[in-house]
């Protein structure tokens, strides 16, 4: 009865190689913990339970905990003093900066239009509000890679804007601007997105009352609207920030690469990886890892701060 | 734009007279401009560039033998992440959700990694440990199977960048679903699988969708983690993404462009899809 329970359970699974093993491991540990269960169900489930628990674990542990665990390996391969040296070369460290200086960039002008955007689609009635919400959505159906090409068709050799950019004395593509909008454009959505839901849900009465009583709508904003939406806008900050930090394909097609110039971070990753240079693109990855785990941690925080539940 | 701005300025003062209207036009303007600048302006130069020489040249370019098996790689390869998706991702919610475990939390915090983790960086981590010469890697070469560098390691990168969408969809809606109806379930004599067929799975099934929909429209997109897993080798494991990629280094706008419009396409329909399916769920609700 046990095992046919077990099997039903598993059924829709494909990992059968591994459940005999665990599934009896699991199985002392659980006699060990005896009934612990306050969930009240029938005792006969609980081998399925455990089996699925595990099942679940291994997936998750061979997709990404394996894999994390392998670069901090790969970077340390050849020892950590190894490792630090090419971190600290004159190219890893300008990299790094030009990522956090391009992130962060990136960062505040999405944040300052993202608010703007979303109070608009929020607050704002107006005929061509349905257009503006379907433009917000398109970087995320954009391919990183078509987005770094979409700024070549407008700034490249022969480009919509060229000329005008041209006349002006700029270079946009293969050089920091375009890595800067190409950033842009990849993290855009996440700032409104995150806001537009919280905007929704503060009531305009408090507004109302802040206007009536002789504020001016900067200051209703600053001292009303911002502190009851900040946690949204929080979260949506560390995503761009996560996101922007992350950037590899649209970068590469605008970067044109050049070391301490132009690289990025993930930029000098692919680069070692093509030298063949593993210990400082397993470091690097590392570093990047790093950053972004900083990161689900305070989004993490945020969210009990909220108990705002995401949906994408 | 100045008639529009008239139009809506008439409309605004009868409506909400608390507000100044200045504000709000300055306000709606950078919006438009904004979203105008970044996101629609390079949206039409690229399909002005793919339609340019007429459909005839497009539909030659998106079908040409590299640029089709590149598509048919991509679109087989996200089709199979996200069936693996639905089934691991409804899985790994409905224990996190029903079930008890030492680490729960800490496994539910891990859970976004793949989302806030650069797409390179796992590229990176799964050649560390699936790559040919690497621990794990060695071992499955040694009984032949090939991840890195073959489709496998496609699916594989998929499947990471992918994870969190099916599970924080589906997480959210089992954790409202009543306890009671399936108890009754259980009373009637209903397995558990049985129970969960009939019972759980019709609830979730919007989500699931939802879910599932988001990992095909993210998969199809995917670059950073695929190129350095893949191998890019055209007509074997050269995806359509990478495929553009290739186009531009060559020069190639045209063909280029028009890959990056069937790809744009498929994607923004999937992602209106979803639109659409959560709006009529959040609709049905309000009517409960």
């Amino acid at each position: 009865m046990l095992n046919g329970e077990s099997s039903t359970d598993a059924k829709p699974l494909t990992k059968s190689s591994h459940e005999a093993g665990v599934s009896s491991d699991a199985r002392t540990g659980a006699a060990k913990r005896s009934s612990g269960s306050a969930e009240g169900r029938p005792r006969k489930t609980r081998l399925g339970e455990i089996v699925l628990i595990a099942i679940v674990i291994i997936y998750a542990a061979s997709l990404i905990l394996g894999p994390l665990l392998a670069i901090i390996w790969g970077a340390l391969a050849e020892g950590f003093k190894v490792a630090i040296n090419e971190l600290s070369s004159p190219e890893a460290v300008s990299s790094l900066k030009l990522t956090l200086i391009m992130a962060a960039s990136a960062t505040i002008i999405n944040t300052v239009f993202g608010v703007c955007i979303a109070w608009v689609l929020v607050r704002d009635n107006f005929w061509g509000r349905r257009i503006l919400n379907g433009l917000v959505d398109m970087p995320f159906a954009v391919s990183p890679v078509i987005a770094g090409f979409m700024l070549i068709l407008l700034f490249g050799r022969t480009g919509w804007l060229t000329s005008i950019t041209d006349a002006l004395g700029l270079k946009i593509v293969f050089a920091l601007p375009g890595i800067l909008l190409a950033t842009i454009f990849i993290s855009l959505p996440f700032v409104i997105r995150e806001v537009a839901p919280v905007l929704a849900q503060v009531s305009v009465d408090q507004e109302d009352a802040a206007l009536t009583i002789g504020a001016n709508r900067l200051q209703t904003f600053w001292h009303v609207t911002l502190p009851a939406i900040r946690w949204g806008l929080l979260y949506g900050v560390s995503l761009t920030f996560a996101r922007a930090v992350g950037e590899i394909g649209a970068v590469l097609v605008v970067s044109g690469g050049v070391s301490q110039l132009t690289e990025t971070s993930t930029l000098f990753i692919f680069r070692s990886l093509d030298d063949r240079n593993y210990v400082g693109a397993n470091a690097m990855a590392v570093v990047l890892a790093g950053i972004s785990f900083v990161i689900l941690l305070a989004i993490e925080s945020i969210k009990k701060r909220t108990e705002h539940t995401r949906h994408f | 734009m100045s008639t529009t701005q008239t139009n809506s300025a008439t409309t605004a003062f009868a409506t909400q007279r608390s507000l100044v209207p200045w504000g709000k036009f300055s306000l709606r303007f950078t919006a438009f401009l904004y979203l105008a600048v970044m996101v629609a302006l390079p949206l039409a130069t690229i399909i002005q560039s793919g339609l340019a020489d007429g459909f005839r040249v497009f539909w030659s370019d998106v079908t040409n033998v590299t640029a089709f098996s590149a598509l048919k790689l991509t679109v087989t390869s996200s089709a199979i992440v996200t069936l693996i998706n639905a089934g691991m991702g409804t899985l790994t919610a409905y224990v996190l959700v029903r079930y008890r475990f030492p680490g729960k939390g800490l496994f539910n915090a891990l859970i976004d990694l793949p989302f806030a983790i650069p797409t390179l960086v796992t590229g990176v981590m799964l050649v560390a440990l699936y790559g040919p010469q690497r621990t794990v890697g060695a071992w499955l070469t040694a009984h032949g199977v090939r991840v890195i560098f073959a489709t496998p390691g496609i699916v594989l990168a998929l499947l990471v960048i992918t994870y969190p969408f099916v599970i924080r969809a589906v997480q959210p809606v089992l954790m409202e679903l009543e306890r009671g109806q399936e108890e009754a379930a259980y009373t009637l004599g209903a397995s558990k699988w049985t129970t969960f067929r009939k019972v759980v799975l019709p609830s979730i099934t919007p989500a699931l969708v939802t879910g599932c929909l988001l990992s095909f429209a993210r998969s199809l997109g995917e670059f950073g983690s695929i190129v350095v897993v893949a191998g890019n080798i055209p007509g074997v494991t050269l995806t359509a993404p990478v495929y553009v990629f290739g186009q531009i280094e060559s020069q190639n706008q045209r063909g280029a462009s028009a890959m990056s419009i069937l790809l744009l396409a498929l994607s923004f329909t999937l992602i209106v899809s979803v639109e659409w399916l959560q709006g009529r769920n959040r609709s049905r609700n309000a009517q409960r």
